[in-house]
């Protein structure tokens, strides 16, 4: 289990190591070393880790305790950062949620935090190896394929400065405290992991200084995930006042005791509640999802590490790791089931409207994760095991793709020098490989018989089998949305136009290397996961759900999902056999008057040559973007508040209780 | 019985795969024929022979093979794949989610291929059929989840012979897939993307470019995808009895034929229109039988 | 028999007529005549068409539009001249502007008479070009060599 240090440790000192080389020539191989090494680990980890039980790690009490310590004083440390931070740009609501979170947290640990014990403080499971491989592939991926991105950056924007040491030693960063995320069941540790992906977000989003807008969205980023934080420690403060422990595994024991019984200790609903509201801000779920939308000023690795693989996952994986404490039970439950649930579903259905509106191809891929984030917390919210199965795939699937578009994208908008879905007009002709990575990637988030859809289907069939049918309602809504604004970007890539010089020769090596993989990468899993889902995540379902037999697990019968394959394959296969292959007579257009013979211009009235320009549609006044994200924060902030409250009620509840029993506190 | 993956098929299955693979095209054919024999009729005309689709077919496969896009033939050719395999998990008796999303897939390929050519009147079509499929995907789907409510399975071996009369429970879904139905069947008043009929603005719409071959596979995957529509409706009805089933068959007939009177009672609206009513009829239709059905599951009402 | 005999698809281009053939044509898809009975559907597409029937002369500026509708048509393809302007140009001949009838442009297999012509005489004209459709059929190979080897005669004069 030593590897389990070793993939929180290893990425650390590769990023202090970063913060000294000042040479693109020695860096460029140490990334690429480290990120195969950080690869290589995380997948050694997972093939000798795997099995139904919880594997943890053993930890001399006195080595804990210097671990603690530390993390402290870090943390004291950070906290002044932000806040000399916030006094330098004058942010000071970030001042203040950092003067009063981690005083909080730290009284917390020197009083009553010292005296609990604590077993376990570093373990795995089936759902942290599928996260560990997720961070140690794609995060790393990731960091190779921004050696060759960061280079045209600096060049591009001379005016943002070279501080590309700082940024691959937060990259690096990014990827130690995700490992340490995922692996701590000490909720104290977890938190403290927490706050640097907090941090290191800030900074990598804020990474040109010069820019006023970055400097905001960093601030803004910052901002909701204290508040997330502050809601983590007062999570952990309650759950160690009334149950004298920190572990995320005791709480889920007791959760789901509470939740067979039928008698839930009153104080669980709010620790899961402050918990999974968290993991919504994390999670960029509305009304926080402006953060991440925001975040897109930074570089294009930073956006791709953020949306796919690390920190919005962060979010999620805690609230799927929640989910057994989850659920509805009774028809006027307004506990964090009900408020996980409606978030969810509510962020799913209007983000993906506010995508329809977009044409900027990073902000399209902004509101998509954050719509397949919100699937992925309602899937959570629903609490059953089929349920979470739908949410784990889609956490795997969304990781993969994501990051490939936005990679694409990327390399597009350097070569193209523009974002923009309009602008990439009969990419096929100019750049073919890239539009064929695209078309998988964009297939791969919205048709059968990829991932995203299976997960989507499994989240439809699971929904309809829970008790909250209603959420059903939100799904369809929400998935033809997204059949929309992927299939007319689709349109986009396949649609072949006359006469474009090919430019794909200024690509890096390196950027053609991570996203062919990562192509690769959505097809083979997209072939093999009935195999995965089979040996992880199944037995992590059999092991959080008490009772559930591994048939009913899965949402899907395995022979649908055979059937699926198979259509995989046979795409594929009809496509590399007969692409472009055809002995017909290829003949101009019709274009209502004569074409004159390039395709793209036509003899109009008075004998004017007219060129033509397609364009797609964006229903801009059916769904306005500013209108769908409107709806969406009001009704997420009515739930949010509802449900706080009522969590609220309990604690006062509880108080009152301890004081007529003489009880102190 | 043949055991796939731990689902058992009977032999009747793949014999109703088989009998829709081999007759869906034939009967696709004279329901098309039949359409337009009695269109004519309503409007005072004599019509064309019942065949009349099947000789357009194959003449449209003699003609000289043009294409504008070396792509889009195959694009084409994958969507008539897609649908014949769409309409055999159908009447082997697959998963209904599946069924749609293969559907989906199938009507995917078809706007790809108006894409794929770049040119302005396929692309309109394209974009107009993407934004029908936007407009009845919800109740489609909505639809399959309250047959699932109410006969315990998405497969629909088990919903053709579990004993509710899904109508009854399933009224306002019926009502809204009815709705949406006229635009899966292409016709008026939301004919938007290609029509059926001689004259359109869009010169034809998504079909522009296609000629020749191509043109005469999308009139076999218009057969296909027909007579699948026509199963959905039948799914409301089959109980397993012999009753429940020619019941089913006519209520069927009588949807097409209604169809019908209202592709020719219409003129064309607009894609707002199409777009809002479709929606709106979705969540009033759709949604208020999804919540009553809900609460019929509370109650135990309806369900295992 | 073949088939393209049963289902003629025709797409109808308006030179420079006065408009009167263009009715009678419209009035031949009526229910007074419903050439719908033939199989015969006007289709506005020329890449759809097996029949185009041109009315009124072409004058300078719709030669290449002519042309590239009869191009865009798939083999086998008949032109049928309906009314007396697109057989010769009729009255309009010695305008400055008209060059004659549609037989200066491209090939015409059938010349439907009148001013305008009639209703009957444009399906008479219709069906006497299923014959030549039907010959052209039986012999697509060599159409589509003659074709072929026209096309490349004409890029090389360009």
């Amino acid at each position: 289990m030593g590897v389990l240090a070793l993939l929180i440790l290893f990425p650390l000192i590769i990023a202090l190591i970063m913060l000294a080389i000042k040479s693109d020539k020695i860096r460029t191989p140490i990334v690429v070393g480290a990120a195969i090494v950080i690869g290589a680990l995380s997948i050694f980890f997972a093939v000798t880790n795997l099995g139904s039980e919880m594997k943890v790690m053993w930890l001399s009490a006195g080595a804990a305790e210097i671990v603690g310590n530390a993390m402290i004083v870090i943390e004291a440390a950070l906290a002044l950062l932000i806040v000399y931070q916030g006094l330098k740009y004058k942010k000071y609501l970030a001042c203040i949620l950092a003067l009063v979170q981690t005083p909080l947290l730290i009284w917390f640990e020197l009083t009553k935090g010292h005296d609990i014990k604590t077993e376990t403080f570093l373990y795995s499971d089936n759902f942290s190896i599928i996260m560990i491989v997720i961070i140690g592939v794609i995060g790393s991926a990731i960091c190779v394929y921004a050696t060759g991105y960061m280079k045209d950056f600096t060049k591009h924007h001379p005016d943002a400065g070279d501080r590309r040491p700082f940024f691959y030693f937060l990259m690096f960063l990014f990827l130690s405290a995700m490992f340490g995320i995922v692996i701590s069941n000490n909720l104290v540790w977890m938190y403290f992991f927490w706050e640097i992906t907090t941090l290191c977000s800030f900074f990598l989003i804020g990474y040109s200084k010069g820019l006023k807008e970055a400097i905001n969205n960093s601030f803004r980023a910052l901002i909701m995930n204290l508040l997330g934080g502050l809601f983590f420690v007062v999570g952990i403060v309650v759950l160690g006042y009334f149950a004298e422990t920190v572990e995320l595994s005791s709480l889920l024991t007791m959760a789901t005791e509470g939740k067979a019984t039928g008698q839930m200790m009153p104080f669980i609903p709010v620790v899961v509640g402050c918990l999974a509201f968290a993991g919504l801000t994390k999670a960029a779920q509305m009304p926080f999802s402006s953060w991440l939308l925001g975040a897109m000023v930074a570089p294009t690795p930073t956006s791709a590490l953020l949306h796919s693989s690390t920190m919005v996952k962060a979010g999620v994986f805690l609230i799927v790791k929640l989910s057994p404490a989850l659920g509805v039970n009774t028809m006027f439950d307004i506990g964090p089931g009900f408020m996980v649930i409606l978030v969810g579903g509510v962020t799913f259905l209007f983000a993906s409207m506010a995508a329809l509106s977009q044409s900027n191809a990073k902000r399209v891929l902004a509101y998509s994760t954050v719509a397949n984030l919100g699937l992925i917390v309602a899937c959570a919210g629903v609490g059953t095991a089929p349920a979470v199965w739908a949410a784990i795939l889609l956490i795997i699937f969304h990781a993969v793709t994501k990051s490939l578009l936005f990679l694409c994208v990327g390399t597009a908008e350097h070569n193209i020098r523009s974002r923009d879905i309009e602008d990439m007009d009969g990419l096929f002709g100019r750049m073919p490989r890239l539009a064929a990575f695209m078309i998988v990637g964009i297939s791969g988030m919205f048709l059968a018989p990829f991932g995203m859809l299976i997960s989507k289907w499994a989240a439809l069939q699971a929904v309809a089998d829970s008790n909250d049918a209603w959420l059903v309602l939100f799904i369809v809504f929400g998935s033809s949305v997204t059949l929309f604004y992927w299939m007319k970007w689709l349109g986009k890539m396949v649609a072949v136009v006359a006469n474009r010089e090919n430019i794909q020769q200024n690509v890096h090596n390196a950027e053609w290397s991570i996203t062919g993989g990562l192509t690769g990468l959505v097809i083979a899993f997209t072939i093999t996961f009935p195999f995965f889902s089979h040996t992880t995540i199944v037995p992590y379902l059999t092991g959080a759900f008490k009772g559930i037999s591994e048939a009913n697990a899965e949402a899907l019968r395995t022979d649908n999902l055979i059937i699926m394959i198979v259509m995989v394959v046979l795409v594929l296969c009809l496509i590399l056999l007969l692409y472009g292959r055809t002995n017909k007579r290829v003949v101009p257009l019709y274009m209502s008057g004569v074409n004159k013979g390039d395709d793209l211009t036509y003899e109009g009235a008075m004998q004017k040559d007219v060129p033509i320009a397609l364009r797609n549609w964006y229903l801009a006044d059916m769904f306005p973007e500013k209108l769908m994200n409107k709806i969406g924060n009001i009704v997420t902030c009515v739930v949010l508040t509802l449900t706080l409250t009522y969590l609220l009620g309990i604690v006062l509840y509880m108080l009152d209780y301890l004081k007529s029993m003489g009880g102190v506190l | 019985m043949i055991n796939f993956f731990g689902t058992e098929i009977s032999f009747m299955q793949i014999l109703t795969g088989v009998l829709y693979l081999v007759f869906a095209p034939v009967i696709g054919c004279l329901i098309a024929g039949i359409d337009r024999k009695i269109t004519a009729r309503m409007q005072g005309r004599f019509g064309p022979p019942i065949l009349q689709p099947y000789y357009d077919m194959r003449k449209l496969f003699a003609k000289e093979a043009i294409t504008v896009r070396g792509s889009q033939e195959l694009f084409v050719v994958c969507c008539l794949i897609f649908m014949i395999i769409t309409g055999l998990f159908f009447f082997a008796g697959g998963n209904l989610l599946m069924v749609i999303f293969t559907l989906t897939m199938a009507s995917v390929f078809l706007i790809v291929a108006g894409f794929s050519s770049n040119s302005p009147f396929s692309q309109i079509g394209a974009e107009r059929e993407l934004l029908l499929m936007m407009t009845y995907e919800p109740m489609v789907l909505l639809m399959a989840v309250g047959l699932y409510l109410v006969n315990g399975s998405f497969d629909v071996s088990e919903i053709v012979m579990s004993d509710p009369i899904s109508i009854i429970y399933l009224a306002g879904m019926f009502i809204g897939y009815m709705y949406v139905l006229t635009m899966k069947f292409r016709k008026s008043p939301f004919d938007l993307s290609m029509s059926h009929h001689a004259h359109q603005e869009l010169v034809k719409g998504l079909t522009t470019e296609f000629s020749g071959g191509t043109m005469a596979v999308l009139e076999i995957v218009h057969w296909y995808e027909n007579v699948l529509l026509l199963g959905f409706v039948f799914l409301f009805f089959s109980n397993g009895t012999v009753l429940m089933v020619a019941i089913g068959v006519v209520a069927c007939l009588a949807m097409y034929f209604l169809e019908i009177i209202i592709d020719n009672g219409y003129a064309r609206m607009k894609w707002q229109f199409a777009f809002k009513s479709g929606w709106i009829m979705t969540i009033i239709f759709g949604g208020v039988n999804l919540i009553v059905l809900y609460y019929l599951k509370l109650f135990g009402l309806i369900g295992a | 028999m073949a088939y393209i005999t049963k289902s003629p698809w025709l797409i109808h281009y308006d030179g420079s007529s006065c408009n009167g053939c263009d009715i009678e044509v419209l009035a031949c898809l009526t229910p007074m005549y419903d050439v719908e009975r033939f199989g015969v559907i006007n289709t506005g597409n020329p890449k759809h068409a097996d029949i185009f029937l041109v009315t009124g002369s072409v004058n300078e500026q719709n030669i290449p539009v002519v042309q590239q509708i009869y191009e865009q048509m798939p083999s086998p393809k008949v032109v049928v001249a309906v009314g007396i302007c697109a057989c010769s140009g009729g009255v309009f001949k010695d305008c400055y502007n008209i060059i004659g009838g549609v037989d200066k442009v491209i090939p015409v297999d059938v010349y439907v008479p009148g001013c305008a012509a009639r209703p009957e005489a444009i399906i008479d004209g219709v069906v006497k070009g299923l014959g030549a459709l039907e010959k052209k059929q039986k012999n697509l190979d060599t159409v589509l060599t003659l074709e072929k080897v026209a096309r490349e005669e004409a890029e090389e004069y360009d």
